[in-house]
Formats: structure tokens, sequence, C-alpha cells
């Protein structure tokens, strides 16, 4: 069981379930976010400190360690 | 008429207090914004998670047939409490950050507040690098998704909780370069070879601490005693880290550093308690910053209870034992009650076991290992250098000036650490909106009430 999300123009499948995040992971993708022109991605894993933020079908600052990736879910890179 | 309980968390303390509470007659409201109840420590997914870290499945299952004789919220998001004028619990429900989340009040004759805690990581030059995660993010990583972070991870910090970070990395098909603990042999000997009867009468704790060490054993993962990691290294994302000798207080020791290769680090000083629900509650503090409750878990607060890591960091155990007596006296039981007994007897245990825990609290030696432009505040990338040149100033314009601790996480992460550098409390716990929300989902709510009224 698989699901597919797109990122930065590529389409990642990754295990029916898993968070935004997960998915990212499984893939080898370590981050996906610039915060003062530094590449970011997940920190604390439970919603807490925003660091892996994303925009998710247009919605901006939504947490990829508390979505789960939905199938077609088209996510983008944020900088700060 | 039967009380209405409400119950905020449904990790080990808010589930064992909805138990208590309706084996005590209430009606039960449980509100927590995970997908699932279970909080950090039963965190899992159904098809995804790896049994072999599931600990007291059975307790689980158990509390979680219980749950369904109560009302469970589940993605619900608690972004107030009014206790003014009786207690009424605001909250969003719907996916995580979510745009049109429907709105939820609660309205209940008590409240338990079990919303635990989370990691503290101290600041590490070069920990804002891909690849370094907090521990309990490992263990959530694993668990949750099955994912990990990278192929060789350093596990460094302090207290019992780096074992089961360890050991599910391991599982989760990553390898563990070593675990580093900053308290030194002769710290650990003193704090858990002392009274060892006490531990006996946590047996099931010893018995999974025992099983970790187990396991890293069996996979010959170095264990450090005494020791930090004071640097991380790479270019773009982690390559190395540096490990160096600490003194009792956490000093660095020049001379002593060593390289370890690695692609990932995860970092874990103990932990935060969630305290920004009970500080609108109105209920007092503890110096020592927890939340202040009597023998039935009541705080401050008429009607209000609390209950596990935000009355005190104690892990599980002592939560689910708090968080029954608090569940029960919610509801209007007495402790002389013999449904309680249990409960109350082992909480008394699990408080012995707690009080160990100092032997792994944070020594003030650690900043000697920042440089001058490591990163503090995270969200605004806010350096030591800068934090310094506010020590003198007002807390208020430090923060309006540098912004530590103004960023999306509201000083989640980094506010206790900037109290300690700028010497001075800060007061980041207390927070008007208690979780995430967008200012529009507010700005409607807003309206809607409003509607209400006229
Ligand atoms: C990431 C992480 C992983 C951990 N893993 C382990 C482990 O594997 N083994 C172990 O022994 N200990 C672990 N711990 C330690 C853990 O604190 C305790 O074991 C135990 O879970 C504490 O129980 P609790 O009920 O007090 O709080 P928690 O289990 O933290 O439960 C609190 C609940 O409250 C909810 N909540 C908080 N605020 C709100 C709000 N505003 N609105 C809605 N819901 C809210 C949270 O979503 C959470 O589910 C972990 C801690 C963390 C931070
Ligand atoms: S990693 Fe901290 S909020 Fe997602």
């Amino acid at each position: 069981m698989s699901v597919r999300i797109r990122f930065d123009g590529e389409e990642i499948a990754g295990r029916d379930g898993q968070t935004i995040a997960g998915v990212l992971l499984g893939a080898g993708r370590r981050s996906w976010r610039l915060a003062g022109g530094a590449e970011r991605g997940v920190f604390c894993g439970i919603g807490v400190c925003q660091d892996c933020v994303v925009t998710v079908n247009g919605i901006e600052n939504v947490r990829a360690c508390q979505r789960t990736a939905l199938e077609g879910d088209v996510v983008e890179r944020e900088a700060r | 008429m039967t009380r209405r309980v409400a119950i905020l968390g449904a990790g080990p303390a808010g589930l064992a207090a909805a138990e208590a509470a309706l084996s005590a007659g209430a009606d039960v409201v449980v509100l927590d914004e995970g997908e699932r109840i279970g909080g950090q420590y039963w965190r899992h997914h159904e098809q995804l998670t790896d049994r072999r870290m599931q600990h007291q499945h059975a307790r689980f299952a158990r509390l979680g047939r219980v749950a369904e004789a109560a009302t469970v919220h589940r993605e619900a998001s608690v972004w107030r409490v009014d206790t003014a004028h009786g207690i009424r619990v605001h909250a969003l429900v719907g996916p995580a950050d979510g745009s049109d989340r429907e709105a939820l009040t609660i309205d209940a004759d008590a409240l338990v507040i079990a919303t635990g805690a989370h990691d503290r990581a101290l600041p590490v030059p070069g920990w804002t690098l891909p690849g370094v995660i907090t521990a309990g993010a490992a263990q959530a990583l694993a668990k949750r998704d099955g994912a990990i972070v990278g192929e060789r991870t350093v596990v460094a910090g302090s207290g019992p909780f780096l074992l089961p970070v360890a050991d599910s990395i391991a599982l989760a098909g990553g390898s563990v370069a070593e675990v580093v603990e900053a308290a030194g042999v002769a710290a650990i000997a003193r704090g858990w070879g002392r009274a060892p009867w006490q531990l006996a009468g946590v047996a099931g704790k010893a018995g999974e601490l025992a099983q970790y060490a187990g396991g890293l054993l069996r996979r010959r993962t170095p264990f450090r005693f005494g020791q930090a990691v004071t640097r991380i290294h790479g270019q773009g994302h982690v390559e190395a880290v540096t490990v160096q000798h600490v003194d009792a207080q956490w000093r660095p020791v020049a001379g002593t550093e060593r390289t370890v290769t690695c692609d990932s680090v995860a970092l874990g000083h103990g932990f935060t308690p969630r305290l920004e629900a009970a500080i609108q509650a109105g209920c007092d503090l503890s110096p020592e910053r927890f939340v202040v409750v009597d023998d039935r878990q009541a705080t401050s607060v008429a009607s209000v209870f609390a209950a596990g890591e935000v009355t005190g960091i104690g892990g599980a155990d002592t939560a689910l034992a708090e968080g029954a007596v608090a569940g029960f006296a919610a509801a209007g039981g007495s402790l002389d009650d013999r449904r309680i007994s249990g409960a109350v007897r082992a909480r008394k245990r699990m408080h012995a076991f707690a009080t160990r825990l100092a032997t792994h609290a944070i020594g003030p030696g650690w900043t000697g290992w920042l440089d001058e432009d490591t990163i503090i505040c995270r969200c605004e990338s806010v350096t030591r250098a800068r934090l310094s040149e506010y020590a003198a100033a007002s807390s208020r314009a430090m923060r309006l000036a540098t912004r530590a601790g103004l960023g999306a996480c509201q000083g989640r992460t980094c506010g206790r650490t900037v109290e300690t550098l700028i010497a001075a409390d800060v007061d980041f716990d207390r927070r008007p909106v208690l979780s995430s929300i967008r200012i529009g989902e507010l700005a409607r709510l807003h309206h809607a009430e409003h509607k209400e009224q006229e």
C-alpha cells in the first residue's frame, strides 16, 4: 500500500498512513525549508517546533510531522 | 445529576484519568490534538508501528476499550481554557493545520489537565543542520512512521529516555554510532545505586530499561558516560560530531575531544512540561515550574486537576498512577475508596523512582560548548551573541529587539535556554492561544461568537 505526493515537481511514494515528513524522509529528503538562508527539515517530530512547515495544496504553514500524507497532495517548500 | 469531567490530553495520564472517572460514574469527554489516542508513550499507527517498540500493550488495549465508553475527540486542538465562570474548553477539530476545522466547545463540572511534555534539546554549534533532531523526534518518527533520519545516528543528551530512543532507531533499520550520556558514572552510581529496593517496587520500569540495555549490548553500541556532543560538523547536512568529556557541572573538558562520523544526531536533555493550558486556567506553578497539586491531584483552581508530566517529569508509569487519582477525584470520588487505593500506592512508588531522574538534570557548565554565533532561537535564527547584547535589558525589550522566542514556536523550543543565557525569567509559557491556529479561523470564531450574542 502506498501513497504518492508531489514535492519539488517530483512524484514521491511513501507508505500509506505516513506523515508528509515520514514520506519525505523515506525518500531520502532531509530538508525541505529555508530559514535564514539555511536548509531545515524535521526537528521535534511532535508538532512543537514548527521547523518542518510546508505548503500543502496551496495552504501555507502545515507541519509536515503532524499531517498525514494523502494521495495526490502537492507539497511545496517554504522560505523565511 | 451526573458530573461531567473534561480531560485535556489522551496520553497515559489522560487515559488513566478517563478510566477512573468513568469508574466513579462520571460522564467523560477527552480531547487530544493527535490523530490517535496514546500520547507520547503510546504513539502509534495501526499499520506502521513495529510492535516491538510498543510497551505495556495490554494496559493500552484496556485503556482503549475503556475510552470507548467516553466521548473522545481526536484531532482536537484545544486553543483556550476558561475557568472564570465554570469550566469551558474551546477546540478546533480537523486535520493538523487545516484551514477550515470545526469549532468545538465543551462545558464541564471538572477538568483534568494532562498535556504532558516535549523534549528539551540544548543548543550545540551546528544543531540547525538537517539530520539533527530531538531524541523524541527519533522516537516519534520510528514509532509512528517507521522512519529514520539517517543511516548512522549519535544519540546524545541525558536520562534513561536515551535508551528506548537508541533501541527504536535500531529496530527501524538505522544504526546507532554511540549513546552519549552527560551524567558521569559516579553520579549515576550515586543516583541509581542507592536504595535499590525502591527500584524493586517499579519492576516493570526496571525491566523495560534492562531490555533496552540488553539491546545496546547485543548490537555492541558504545555507551559513554560523562560525555557530551559539543559540536556538530557538516556542509549542508551532518557529517560528524565532536564528543567530549564534561565535568560534574557539564563543563566541557579541553583536550578530550573525539570525532565520531555520523549522518544524524538525536539530542535529548530532558523534558519541558506543556504548561500553557494550566497557566491559562489559572493554576499555581511551583518554583521549579510544574503545576502544583495536592494529594487528590487538585490544582489551586477549584475543580481543576492535573496529572502526568505537567506536574513533574516521571515517565509513563507515574503519569498512569497520577492520572487515575486525578480522574477519580475529578469525578467526585474519595481517596479512601478501595477502587483507587492501588493507584495511590503506585503513585508513591513511582515518585520515589522519579526523584532519581535528578541525576540527569542539566548542569550549568553546558554553555561552555556554545560559540558566539551558535543559533539559540531556531525560528528567528537569533545567535548567542545577539542575545548577549540584551542580557541587561528587560526581558520584554530583549524579546522585541532580538525576536528570540517570538517566532512560530512561541519559545517552546528555546524559551528555557534563553532564560538561562540572559539569567532572567521571561515567562515564555504564558501563551494567549494554546495551540497552532490560523488567523482566519480565529476571525471566523470571533464572528460566530458575536452572532450568538446578538
Ligand atoms: C516525543 C516524545 C516521545 C516519548 N517517547 C517515550 C517512550 O517511548 N517511552 C517512554 O517511557 N517515555 C517516552 N516519552 C516520555 C513521556 O513524556 C512519558 O512517557 C508519558 O507519555 C507522559 O504521559 P502524559 O500523559 O503525562 O503526557 P503525554 O503522553 O505527552 O500526553 C499529553 C497529550 O496531550 C495532548 N495535548 C497537549 N496539549 C494539547 C492541546 N493544547 N490540545 C490538544 N491536545 C493537547 C498531546 O497531544 C498528548 O497526546 C516521550 C516523550 C516525548 C516528548
Ligand atoms: S518537526 Fe517540530 S513541528 Fe514538525
